[in-house]
């Protein structure tokens, strides 16, 4: 049962760390927020593997748990988006320092 | 039946709560109930006192003490104040007449007060508030409850003194009162501390005056030396001696019902009543008494000549209080206490009326003061006219009079006691005949002669109300009596006052409270004063009262048949007659050598140690951190982007550590 185990925490790691670089790097809001949804997906992955690894159902659920906050995470941040841009027509998030002092 | 004795400071209490809390709503709805009040808790505090003053004279003279204690006001260790009343003939000579005197002021004040808008209220409250502090004063039986008492009369000295405090001068007037006698009241509390703490020493901690009086002789002659100097040092600044007199004369910035009950009648007495009722200390040291003597002798002296040249009959009054005062002080000085109150009592009786009189004077000419704009009223208001002479007759001391007995007393003892000497005797005759002379002129100017007021107040000249002539004549009336009851020995009298307070003075006090100290002194003084014959008296009186008429036929002189005879003067002898209109330069000398290096002090302490040390090192504390947060804040930037950089560079140095330090 262990084939390949490896290979899938290495392709989620690679996941994780392009989510990563998208998430510090890129100016639009959208492709951050596409960033950290690789990144959950990356974690997803891990989840599984090591549940098939120990062969214990946990994994899948707290996968299905990280899904559920990803959807309902994904609907309240597009919401925001799409307020952002009627507002100040922009959605680069450099512009908006407003979580200042 | 003296366990009422509460009755008496609580009844004007009353009175203040009442108007004080509800005043204007009553003052809106029913002015009239506002002086109710006022005049009838201080008439009911009268009765109970007279009620009590006839049962001690029922009782036999060595009982006539009675301690009542209330309540514990404090509590510290050992050492406990109660609020306690003590009875006995000195507290309840002084509470007679300061009840009696203050009620007859209260009734004037109707009148004259009546015409002040808005502010009626206010002005029985604090006169109530005056009678239950005065009245503390003289009826406690420690010295922590009569230190209140003094403190409160203070402050309602103060109070009344900037009544109408819209007016700059009138506050300032109250607030020069008030800081000369925190002044005194600082030593008086310094006296009192030394006392309390000495006789701690000796496992007595009370300040109950029968304790204290009682183990006095376990105290050192030095030690009650400079307790009983710092006391007076308190005394003279209530009492307006050299050296803290200056704020009486500028008092006289209140209504006048004020200047009559406070600045003459009752609260400046506090004083001489402190002495007396200290007598056992006082006694012990004889150096603490010569300063009394020679200050009294001193302030009686230069007051009066401070009064020969004012305009202002209200200030003119004012130092003649002090010269009496200064009297009085003489009295306590060479050891007649008895004299000494003598004269409190018969001048609060005169000094009062003056008061009042000058007050109706003043009420006709439309608030004009100054005496050269006055004259002829004498036909215009006979009742205040022959009222003010029969004070002033008795001011003066003339023959048959009330001043004539207390004040021939307190010079007799002056020259006759083994403490007094001739010099001090000169000295208030000199004194007296000044009295004579400046009274005079104050008569002969007001009321003598043409009227000298403009045509706009000529027209509003009148007789006062009837409120306020009824206690002139009650006051007149007790002027010319009052001195029935210390008529001496030497005149066919038996002194009443003297034996009524022999209980608690000198020798009777000695057998009250069972201290042998002092008696020696005093056993030697009434051997000396029986020694001396009446025929000296006789003769002194005799050159007292000659050279008195001789002040008033100098004043007749000078101020009715040529009135040219002042002014001649004064060109001839410019400098006496600037440095006596000008008190002797005794302010500014105050000015020049205690307020302006007091402010200079203050204004130092206030710009420098202030502002630059205590506040630079507050502020200083504050701007410091205020530097730090703002170089803290740059790294706030509100950029999401930069928070992430810095979450995920922590990230991996945790797990940098844990891989790197920890398993490898």
């Amino acid at each position: 049962m262990a084939d390949h185990q490896n290979i899938y925490l290495l392709l989620s790691a690679i996941l994780f760390t392009i989510g990563c670089g998208g998430v510090l790097t890129r100016k639009n809001a959208i492709v951050v927020f596409l960033c950290i949804e690789i990144m959950l997906g990356a974690v997803n992955l891990v989840f599984i593997t090591f549940s098939r690894a120990n062969t214990s159902p946990e994994g899948i659920f707290m996968v299905m748990c990280v899904m559920a906050v990803a959807a309902a995470e994904a609907a309240v941040g597009l919401a925001i988006f799409v307020l952002l841009y009627r507002k100040t027509g922009s959605i680069n998030i450099d512009k908006f320092n407003l979580l200042k002092w | 039946m003296f366990d009422y004795v509460w009755l008496i400071p609580i009844l004007p209490l009353v009175g203040v709560m009442t108007n004080g809390f509800f005043g204007r709503r009553i003052e809106r709805s029913n002015k009239k109930l506002v002086h109710w009040i006022g005049c009838g808790t201080v008439g009911l505090a009268f009765l109970v006192t007279c009620l009590l003053f006839l049962k001690m004279l029922g009782l036999e003279p060595d009982k006539r003490l009675y301690d009542f204690t209330w309540f514990t006001w404090m509590a510290s260790g050992d050492f406990s104040v109660a609020i306690g009343y003590q009875i006995d003939p000195l507290s309840m000579f002084m509470c007679m007449f300061v009840t009696g005197v203050g009620f007859l002021i209260h009734i004037y004040s109707i009148g004259y007060m009546w015409t002040d808008e808005g502010s009626y209220f206010r002005f029985f409250t604090y006169l109530n508030l005056f009678m239950f502090s005065m009245i503390n004063l003289i009826l406690a039986d420690n010295f922590v409850l009569m230190f209140l008492g003094w403190e409160g009369v203070g402050l309602c000295s103060y109070l009344l003194i900037a009544f109408w405090f819209s007016d700059k001068a009138n506050a300032v007037a109250g607030k020069k009162a008030f800081i000369t006698n925190r002044v005194g009241d600082f030593f008086f509390a310094i006296g009192m501390l030394l006392l309390l703490v000495n006789l701690g020493k000796h496992g007595v901690w009370s300040l109950n005056f029968s304790d204290v009086f009682s183990h006095a002789s376990l105290l050192s002659p030095g030690l009650i030396t400079a307790i009983c100097l710092l006391f007076f040092l308190g005394c003279t600044a209530k009492s307006a001696q050299i050296p803290l007199y200056i704020w009486l004369p500028d008092a006289m910035a209140g209504p006048t019902p004020v200047s009559a009950l406070i600045h003459a009648a009752t609260m400046v007495t506090a004083g001489v009543y402190f002495v007396a009722r200290c007598n056992i200390l006082f006694t012990m040291s004889p150096l603490a008494m010569q300063v009394v003597a020679v200050v009294g002798a001193l302030t009686a002296f230069f007051a009066a000549t401070m009064a020969l040249t004012h305009n202002d009959i209200k200030k003119v009054l004012a130092y003649s209080t002090i010269s009496q005062l200064g009297y009085m002080f003489l009295g306590l000085g060479v050891g007649a206490y008895a004299a000494g109150l003598f004269h409190v009592l018969t001048h609060s009786f005169f000094k009062a009326l003056l008061f009042m009189c000058s007050g109706c004077v003043i009420h006709a000419m439309s608030g004009e003061q100054d005496m050269r704009y006055m004259g002829g009223l004498r036909k215009k208001m006979p009742i205040t006219f022959y009222t003010m002479v029969i004070a002033t007759l008795a001011i003066i001391g003339f023959p048959g009079f009330s001043g004539f007995f207390s004040k021939d007393e307190i010079l007799w003892k002056a020259f006759s006691s083994p403490s007094g000497n001739s010099m001090l005797w000169l000295i208030g005759v000199l004194a007296a005949a000044m009295t004579a002379f400046y009274m005079f002129r104050l008569i002969f100017m007001t009321f003598f002669n043409e009227c000298r007021a403009s045509e706009e107040v000529k027209k509003h000249i009148h007789e006062a109300p009837k409120s306020m002539t009824f206690p002139l004549i009650v006051l007149a009336f007790l002027s010319i009596v009052g001195g029935l009851i210390g008529i001496p020995a030497a005149l066919g009298g038996s002194n009443l006052v003297e034996h009524f307070l022999e209980p608690i003075m000198g020798l009777g006090a000695g057998k009250i409270f069972q201290d042998a100290a002092g008696t020696a002194v005093l056993h030697e003084a009434h051997a000396a004063a029986a020694h001396a014959s009446y025929m000296t008296e006789y003769i002194l009186m005799a050159i007292t009262s000659t050279i008195v008429l001789a002040g008033v036929g100098l004043a007749y002189m000078m101020y009715m048949q040529k009135r040219t005879i002042p002014e001649t003067l004064a060109q001839k002898f410019p400098v006496l007659y600037k440095l006596l209109l000008n008190k002797w330069y005794i302010d500014e000398l105050y000015e020049w050598n205690v307020i302006k290096p007091l402010h200079s002090f203050s204004r130092f302490l206030w710009q420098v140690a202030d502002v630059k040390i205590i506040d630079g090192f507050v502020n200083g504390t504050a701007r410091f951190f205020m530097r730090c947060g703002g170089m803290l804040r740059n790294i706030q930037t509100g950029y999401v982007q930069r928070y992430a950089v810095t979450f995920v560079a922590g990230t991996v140095a945790v797990i940098v550590y844990y891989i790197f330090v920890l398993y490898i």
